[in-house]
């Protein structure tokens, strides 16, 4: 049970949170986990990902997940998130296009142009 | 046995063989043997390439490259570009390569702002994006008659089909003196081909959650159902989960932040009946009886659940409420068209490129959503017919490709928003089989309760039946409208004055398909 103030405070926490963990975290990877997304293998992906992440000791990396966009026909959708960057969304993403991603986009700073649905600042 | 550097696989099914493709063939072999390479390239013939409705295609081996619509005069070029010289001819190609510059619009969006942003299983990230300010706001400084007339004065409207004004329904039902009153969400989302409340639920369930919460404190209700269809598992899942976080911060339950308000929301699932998206039938499947509608007056606002007033929403129109309440009635009057303010949410399907759900304004026209949401029409094909609001709703022809998307302008037309729903058909479709499909499902659905839908439904079945197999008459079209006028003044719901509308608008603007099958 909590108070308002304690609810202000959370969501001050909170606010600061989605913040600081961008700047702690070089990059986020967020997975559309909706109905469509996971009909069309966002699971996988989301595993293919973390299996990457953590074979590459990448530590700066935070994966989470998320609803979905809106465009149900190129699910599984994935957002790449970096700090004063623009965020790239990738969309028709298999495990192997997913592994692509983290090699070229994640490691090298490369953006995979040919899996990207838009890109938004 | 002979060595040919390369494979050409010529599709042969009903399709191409009606685009031409024997003779694109022969064209074919004329361009090999005129550059010399009979000895070097082997045209084969397969069954189809398993690309639905693209004419002529061939696919090019080793290369693995496939060519899709194909006219006799592309050979010269892929002849001579491709095979000779070895350069794929690009804009030929099956486009595989993804739009570059898709626009999600999250600028202008409403109810789905966090939907594909947050993560919806935990609470403290829609409460960093400014959740619940809107249900502090007004169990700290407002009264509930305060939030109807916020509600009322931001003109929103319902959003499950009908259109009704939300804070005008809420008037009802707040003044009322009663033991017990109920908010119930109609998440039951039946209509053939809509999914939008199911992007809310799954990608943003606090949002619904703080609606109802506002919803429940304007009217006095305690107790909060959400009906919610069985199939949606992620959705209920996702749904429980907020539930119990906003019980453990104290956002819900007794007493909440000691404003002396209590409320409690609980989930009751659905069988799957499309009558149950009804109100009335949903509250008596609610009750766990059968689902069928009751007679109105007395309306749900005020003898509704277990004879108790009850208020039942759409979940899109309590996902608006949140930032109503929080930016206030004057900020939603600027967004949307005049007779009815804020977003919709889209649900696109059928031929076009990108099928989806959008959110746009009201009053964006059909033409923008399809162009920009939808990627245009798939193959470059031209467009036929939308049908716009799920199967009660109404064909709109190419002509009324800039009809805005609100309410009344759709109105003046005889069209309805509905669910918003939009299923787009190219020149292949045939407007029988629709019709057809259509009207086998509300046989299929109509409850059986009222003479003028359950019989209506099967004679209007068997006259359509008829004509797709051919045995029609054309008075059979203006008999079909008849009965449907006569069911749609006499049906006791929603469900029996449904079939009027497609079944007017495909005979008068696409009267040419159903000849078509009487010869």
């Amino acid at each position: 049970m909590k108070t308002l103030d304690d609810l202000r405070k959370i969501r001050k926490k909170a606010q600061q949170e989605m913040k600081l963990r961008e700047s702690n975290n070089r990059i986020k990877i967020v997975i559309s986990m909706g109905t469509s997304g996971i009909a069309m293998g966002a699971r996988e992906v989301m595993k293919a990902i973390l299996d990457e992440v953590s074979n590459r000791n990448l530590t700066d990396v935070l994966v989470t997940q998320t609803g979905e966009k809106g465009l149900s026909s190129m699910e599984p959708v994935i957002d790449v998130i970096e700090e004063g960057k623009q965020t790239v969304t990738y969309g028709n993403i298999t495990t192997e296009k997913a592994r692509k991603i983290i090699a070229e986009h994640i490691v090298n700073g490369k953006v995979v142009n040919d899996f990207v649905i838009t890109v938004q600042s | 046995m002979k060595f040919y550097r390369s494979h050409v696989l010529v599709a042969i099914d009903d399709n191409s063989l009606k685009a031409g493709v024997k003779e694109i063939e022969t064209q074919l072999r004329i361009e090999l043997e005129k550059n010399n390479l009979t000895d070097e390239i082997k045209v084969l013939e397969t069954g189809g390439l398993s690309y639905f409705g693209t004419g002529v295609s061939i696919t090019i081996l080793p290369d693995q490259i496939t060519y899709l619509n194909l006219k006799k005069e592309d050979l010269s070029e892929i002849v001579r570009e491709h095979l000779l010289k070895g350069r794929v001819v690009s804009h030929l190609i099956l486009n595989t390569t993804l739009t570059n510059k898709y626009n999600f619009n999250y600028k202008n969006r409403v109810v789905l702002e966090n939907s594909g942003i947050i993560n919806p299983e935990n609470i403290e990230e829609y409460l960093g994006t400014g959740g619940y300010e809107a249900w502090e706001k007004v169990l700290t400084k407002m009264k509930p008659t305060e939030v109807v007339n916020e509600v009322k004065a931001s003109g929103l409207r319902g959003r499950g089909g009908a259109g009704f004004p939300a804070g005008i329904k809420w008037s009802f039902t707040a003044p009322l003196r009663a033991k017990q009153k109920y908010i119930v969400v109609n998440a039951d989302e039946g209509e053939p081909g809509t999914f939008k409340d199911r992007l809310i639920m799954e990608g943003d369930p606090h949002k619904l959650l703080e609606g109802i919460m506002i919803a429940a404190y304007a009217v006095g209700a305690s107790k909060s159902y959400i009906y919610i269809r069985g199939e949606y598992k992620l959705c209920i899942h996702r749904l429980e989960l907020a539930i119990k976080q906003a019980n453990e911060y104290g956002i819900l339950g007794k007493n909440i932040f000691g404003s002396g308000f209590d409320l409690e929301i609980e989930i009751k699932i659905g069988a799957g009946a499309y009558i149950c998206g009804e109100e009335t039938a949903l509250i008596e499947s609610m009750e766990g009886n059968r689902g069928t509608p009751r007679s109105k007056p007395p309306f749900p606002g005020v003898e509704g659940a277990w004879s108790k007033p009850t208020v039942v929403n759409n979940v899109e129109t309590i996902a608006n409420v949140p930032s109503i309440i929080k930016n206030g009635a004057d900020w939603y009057n600027t967004i949307g068209a005049k007779c009815c303010r804020g977003t919709k949410v889209y649900t696109m399907m059928g031929d076009v490129k990108l099928p989806g759900l959008c959110e746009a304004e009201m009053g964006t026209s059909l033409r923008t959503i399809i162009n920009e949401y939808g990627g245009g029409m798939r193959e470059e094909k031209s467009f036929k017919a939308a049908l716009v609001g799920g199967a009660a709703g109404v064909f709109l022809p190419n002509d009324m490709l800039d009809v805005k998307m609100d309410f009344s302008s759709l109105q003046e037309y005889g069209a309805v928003l509905g669910s918003g729903a939009i299923l787009v058909m190219n020149e292949d479709a045939d407007l029988v089989e629709m019709l057809w499909s259509i009207i086998r499902f509300f046989r299929h659905e109509s409850c059986g309760k009222c003479n003028p839908c359950s019989n209506g439904n099967t004679v209007l079945f068997k006259l359509i039946d008829g004509i797709r197999k051919g045995k029609g008459k054309e008075a059979d079209l203006d008999e079909m409208v008849r009965i449907s006028e006569v069911m749609n003044k006499t049906s006791f719901c929603a469900l029996g004055q449904s079939p009027y509308m497609p079944i007017k608008s495909a005979i008068d603007n696409f009267r040419i398909d159903f000849l078509a099958r009487m010869k």
